[in-house]
């Protein structure tokens, strides 16, 4: 650890005015050392954030100077050979493919919850939860290597299906249409979805659990379903951590980098159909990073990473937030 | 009168099949890539991926010695930066920062690095060490998986620490023993299940990683040892066999993929396991 050295750093300003034979030697006392090495490294856990977001932001800055932010942002020009940049394909990319996981995953991960919490018999909770949790520990790249190889092939089966059934309707049946590739937006946003149950539903789960039995058995009581307990009852009492593990999976959904790049398909042409190929801000780094040959392409692709960073940041920010406002309303009725 | 609860009643019963079937759902994609795991990554399970290097393209030999060699040595690094700070960190909070708005806020912030996307750990190492040192590097790698694991062993820690009742170490601080030493022999050794389950679940989480790992260690066709220099690394080769034309590559990818799985699982399982005797204890 750096214990020393932080000691040496806090007492140099007192230890200075006396001769150093003099100096106490209290002051570098085991309690000090740890006290101070402690306090060192809640320092840096705390500050890694802002490091984070200034180096980001200051190695993006010849992009930024070159193009300017809302010139980089609207421009859907991404040429490396005549050097000119622009975001708007891959965050447009990183919004739908993010949309499309939200709308499979949180109804999903909403139901888990509820099963868990309401309506599995006993000896079935713990085993279904420790498997879903366990879709949280698989890499991402085995979510892209799977997704490649084994779903992509068997989603192209569905996908004449899917045009032929959405492709009609008036108004989003553009979205629908295309050759059936397996690979594309929307596989991405369907293996993200699966990404993200296991984040959104044991949130769900938890505060569920949170819920004061007094309340639930009330309902009960009055005759209430377990539906109604769960959506009139439950729902309402937890909202503001439910939006913000919501929020959380949306934090992960937008960063989320190898799964996607294996199965997006890496267009970065934008393209009407969710059935086409297309690029995320991750994906597009991930790709393009090593191939970057000259310092405007690789502050731009790092200007990228910043319009990410700068949304998932407020997408995080409002999810511990809202899960923590339920904490401490908890923490106030107790 | 009859309507109303004849349509409560079908309401209750298609909720309930409904997210039956969600559990469903996901228990099927848990299965199905783990079933695609063990079929693809079997075959390619090879006695040389262990004792030989890296093929060259459009060879059929098998060989991972390297990227084994790298990914545990960026492991082993990452821990050594990552768990002397997310501990310290985390015994700050609960034994010094308690309740406090700075503790508070340092938990705030820390949750937010909790969640963090794993590519702008890496763009943040790219930035503050492969950039000024002017080359890729295992270090580098090191630095950001160290990043991601910290904010899971601080939160742990944090926790454990403060299920400690307060007998034990007010009966510690009445025989005479300075505050570290309460710390160090009796806190943390009535913790030492819950810590070091967070210890697990970091590594856990960061064994797979690949984004980060684009950014700063890179790769290398070689063996090397050495971590200042591009280190091979089994997630980023994953990566790049996976998408290679070559079958021995796309075999080795799967291999590798498999063998990242074993290890994730059985470091979650046995971290669960530890949590549930901390449970259990309490």
């Amino acid at each position: 650890m750096n214990g020393s050295d932080v000691v040496v750093g806090i007492d140099t300003g007192p230890a200075s005015e006396e001769p150093r034979a003099a100096a106490k030697p209290l002051r570098l006392s085991g309690d000090s050392v740890f006290h101070g090495a402690a306090m060192f490294a809640a320092f840096v856990a705390a500050t890694t954030l802002f490091g984070t977001v200034i180096a980001i932001a200051y190695d993006s800055r010849l992009s930024i100077h070159a193009f300017g932010i809302w010139g980089f942002l609207k421009s859907s020009e991404w040429n490396p050979v005549t050097q000119t940049f622009g975001a708007f394909p891959f965050i447009i990319g990183t919004l739908v493919s993010s949309t499309i996981a939200m709308v499979l995953g949180v109804p999903v991960s909403f139901g888990i919850a509820v099963f868990i919490v309401e309506i599995a018999p006993e000896w079935i909770k713990k085993p279904v939860a420790g498997a879903i949790e366990l879709l949280a520990a698989i890499p991402s790249i085995v979510y892209g290597l799977w997704g490649l190889v084994v779903f992509a092939p068997v989603f192209a089966q569905i996908e004449p299906w899917i045009s032929h059934s959405f492709g009609a309707i008036p108004g989003i049946g553009a979205l629908f249409q295309g050759p059936p590739m397996g690979i594309g937006m929307l596989t991405a946003g369907i293996v993200l979805a699966i990404m993200v149950l296991p984040y959104i539903s044991s949130i769900m789960r938890d505060v569920f659990l949170v819920v004061p039995a007094s309340l639930r058995e009330s309902a009960y009581a009055l005759g209430a379903t377990t539906w109604e307990v769960a959506w009139d009852v439950v729902l309402p009492y937890t909202r503001s951590a439910v939006i913000g593990g919501i929020f959380l999976g949306l934090g992960r959904a937008l960063g989320e980098t190898m799964a996607v790049t294996f199965v997006i398909g890496n267009s970065n042409v934008l393209s009407s159909s969710l059935l086409m190929p297309g690029a995320t801000i991750p994906s597009v780094l991930a790709n393009e990073f090593t191939e970057a040959t000259t310092k405007l392409y690789v502050s731009s692709l790092i200007y990228l990473g910043l319009i990410l960073i700068a949304v998932t940041l407020a997408v995080r920010f409002l999810a511990v937030l809202l899960i923590r406002h339920l904490g401490r309303r908890e923490g106030a009725a107790a | 009168m009859r309507g109303v609860l004849a349509r409560r009643r079908a309401v209750d019963v298609v909720s309930k099949i409904l997210m039956a079937t969600a559990t469903v759902i996901g228990v099927f994609f848990l299965c199905w890539i783990i079933w695609a795991t063990l079929k693809y990554g079997i075959p390619g399970m090879h006695w040389d991926l262990f004792t030989k290097d890296t093929p060259p393209p459009g060879t059929d030999q098998f060989g991972l010695r390297n990227a084994f060699v790298g990914s545990l040595l960026l492991l082993g690094l990452s821990m050594a930066i990552g768990v002397p700070i997310g501990l310290m960190a985390g015994t700050w909070l609960a034994e010094y920062g308690f309740r406090s708005r700075t503790a508070e806020t340092v938990r705030f912030l820390n949750d937010i690095m909790l969640s963090a996307p794993s590519i702008e750990i890496g763009l943040f190492a790219y930035a503050a060490v492969v950039a000024p040192m002017g080359h890729f590097s295992g270090l580098a790698g090191s630095v950001a998986l160290a990043i991601l694991m910290i904010p899971i062993i601080v939160r742990t820690t944090d926790e454990m620490l403060s299920l400690v009742g307060g007998d034990v170490r007010e009966a510690a601080i009445a025989l005479g023993a300075p505050a570290w030493v309460v710390i160090t022999k009796v806190t943390w050794k009535a913790a030492r299940a819950g810590i070091l389950t967070g210890v697990l679940i970091g590594l856990a989480r960061i064994t797979g990683e690949t984004a980060p790992l684009l950014f700063t260690a890179l790769n290398n066709q070689y063996f090397s040892a050495n971590m200042f220099r591009p280190i091979a690394n089994i997630p980023v080769v994953i990566f790049q066999f996976a998408l290679s034309p070559y079958t021995n590559w796309q075999q080795m990818a799967w291999a590798a993929a498999f063998i990242t799985v074993l290890f994730v699982l059985v470091l979650s399982l046995v971290a669960r396991w530890f949590l549930g005797k901390v449970q259990v204890a309490k």
